[in-house]
């Protein structure tokens, strides 16, 4: 089994190693200890700066540091910084295009036990219709310090969108090359497509596996970029296996599900069905019990793709 | 003040109100009230207390700008003309299709803009921002932001001025435009934010309150403003919405509305008439 490692303690620990060598300053709201920027902030105690339970003028703040051209990472929840904070990432930097990296920790279902109000299932949708908006939803804690790295040379806004629970790490630090904007094929596959992002990659590996037992091949791709998407690759699993079966950890509505039915409505439309949360909100429990409620297990992935095989 | 420079400061404000009137009155839209109320602050920031260079509006050492109250971008804009970042007759394509001239302050596109600003509490935070920006990097210019009295009814001011005290920022200047009129009707009346002073105070502001229509007391409260450390300074500027053209004098009704031809040629009228008696 391979080591587990929530993608928020790899931000974290990318600000805390980039910082090294760049000079930036990082903001939080009174959640260090959880959005993991407390890592930063214990190294580079002068270049961290607490905004307090105030994430509006925290974003509006980070616009400011980097309208006078400097580096600045924002962090809180998902829920507050895209959430609370949606007007403010829109209008103050957004519109301006101003290139402030945004890190939002405890972002979906996985946020566990404290329950709806702070499981954001709506970021990604939100951020989406922010125009020049990078989403990156990175799969483990290797893709997560990449996407870190690679956001520190976006001319532009980027919401990076982090976990709290621990998912396994899959990616070779060593060898993975990480690119904005294109998709990674894990696994090819020839009956269906299963487009992850986030820790359902991890998933549609395991459901693949559970197909290929019933002699149905899989591919699996991983979006960590939702925007701008990978069309090519979306476009390319369509054409060559003919049916597309999305899971994330969001809703389906406006986010990863959406944003690839927009991509293959216009290229190439095939039977697609969406994972994720269905219109709903979360509640409190375990993430594995979470998991269970909401339908995203390897099982549940696995099954849905046999009845998306039947739309064929 | 010396009385050549005051007489020079009120011939750059009365154009500067020229062009608000001209701004809003091609545009057919645009809010003149609010404009009028911080045109004297905006004449004498630009003209006399900011390090800024109209041949080089993106100079990293500048002083900042951050109108907060966005929607009085029109005094902004005939203030950048009046000061030489772009050519006076731009201001006619206010608001229109191709103009760079949007309602609100846009900073890609429009010399001189700091910080795109419209949507009411944003810009202060922003200001504080760059302050802090400039602080943490060992830059020496100064922040100044204009705040709007209905604006301050938005909560996000209020978390700026607890961020601004609590990180000192001592190169921040808050001007609050009190002209007591927003678009439902008087502060007073609509949500009453009063009083200003005794808030930003509680606050940990350095707090100065001026008539903002006079050249000395705006003097003598930025060069105040300067010299006080370890604190940002708020200065309240009673001011008259509408200011400099009668009609248009403490009038809810003028907050966002055009003048038609007839208005335009009085209030052109006035603003002539006004330049005789400097």
């Amino acid at each position: 089994m391979a080591d587990k490692k929530a993608t928020r303690e790899a931000y974290g620990a990318a600000l805390a190693e980039l910082g090294e060598k760049h000079d930036f300053v990082v903001l939080d709201a009174d959640l260090a200890e959880a959005t993991k920027t407390v890592m930063f902030k214990k190294k580079f105690p002068d270049r961290f700066y607490d905004c307090g339970i105030a994430e509006g003028n925290m974003m509006s703040v980070a616009a400011g540091i980097a309208a006078t051209g400097r580096t600045v990472f924002a962090s809180s929840f998902a829920m507050f910084a895209a959430g609370r904070a949606f007007e403010q990432i829109r209008n103050s930097i957004g519109y301006p295009h101003l290139p402030v990296k945004i890190g939002a920790t405890h972002a979906g279902i996985t946020v566990g036990e404290d329950g709806a109000t702070h499981q954001c299932l709506e970021d990604i949708a939100l951020m989406r219709t922010i125009p020049g908006m990078t989403i990156i939803n990175p799969a483990d804690a290797v893709e997560a310090r990449a996407a870190v790295e690679a956001s520190l040379s976006v001319d532009g806004p980027v919401y990076m969108r982090f976990g709290r629970y621990a998912v396994p790490v899959f990616n070779d630090a060593e060898t993975y090359k990480f690119e904005i904007g294109k998709g990674v094929t894990m696994a090819e596959g020839t009956d269906l497509t299963i487009v992850g992002s986030g820790f359902t990659v991890q998933m549609a590996l395991e459901a693949r596996d559970l197909l290929a037992e019933k002699g149905i091949s899989a591919r699996v791709i991983n979006i960590h970029t939702i925007k701008p998407i990978d069309r090519e690759i979306l476009t390319k699993a369509a054409k060559e296996t003919g049916a597309i079966l999305t899971v994330e950890e969001h809703s389906v509505i406006g986010g990863l599900g959406s944003a690839v039915c927009e991509v293959l409505s216009e290229e190439c439309p095939v039977p697609v069905m969406r994972m994720g949360t269905q219109d709903t909100f979360g509640k409190s429990g375990t993430v594995p019990a979470l998991l269970e409620e909401y339908g995203l297990t390897p099982a549940h992935v696995a099954e849905k793709a046999r009845e998306l095989l039947a739309k064929k | 003040m010396e009385q050549t420079t005051v007489t020079q400061l009120k011939k750059h404000a009365l154009n500067i109100r020229r062009g608000v009137i001209e701004g809003t009155f091609n545009a057919k839209s645009g809010h003149p009230g609010g404009s009028l109320s911080i045109t004297d602050i905006l004449t004498y920031l630009y003209f006399v207390e900011m390090n800024v260079d109209p041949a080089n509006p993106r100079d990293e050492k500048r002083d900042r700008f951050v109108l907060s109250k966005g929607h009085c971008a029109p005094a902004l804009y005939a203030t950048l003309a009046e000061r030489g970042y772009f050519e006076k007759d731009l201001l006619k394509s206010l608001r229109k299709i191709d103009s760079i001239l949007q309602g609100h302050p846009d900073m890609k596109h429009i010399p001189g803009v700091d910080t795109t600003t419209g949507s009411l509490g944003l810009g202060i935070s922003a200001a504080c921002g760059m302050a802090l920006s400039a602080k943490h990097f060992g830059d020496d210019f100064r922040v100044y932001t204009a705040v709007g009295d209905g604006e301050s009814e938005e909560g996000q001011v209020w978390e700026a001025a607890m961020f601004a005290a609590h990180y000192k920022l001592d190169n921040l200047c808050v001007i609050l435009d009190l002209n007591g009129l927003q678009i439902d009707g008087p502060t007073a009346q609509v949500m009453n934010p009063a009083p200003h002073d005794k808030k930003f105070e509680a606050f940990g502001f350095n707090v100065i309150t001026i008539d903002a229509h006079d050249f000395d007391q705006i003097e003598a409260a930025f060069k105040a403003a300067k010299e006080c450390k370890g604190k940002p300074t708020a200065i309240i500027a009673k001011s008259v919405k509408g200011k400099g053209v009668s009609f248009m004098e403490n009038s809810v009704g003028w907050h966002g509305k055009a003048p038609n031809e007839d208005e335009y040629k009085q209030a052109m009228a006035e603003l002539d008439a006004q330049e005789g008696n400097i």
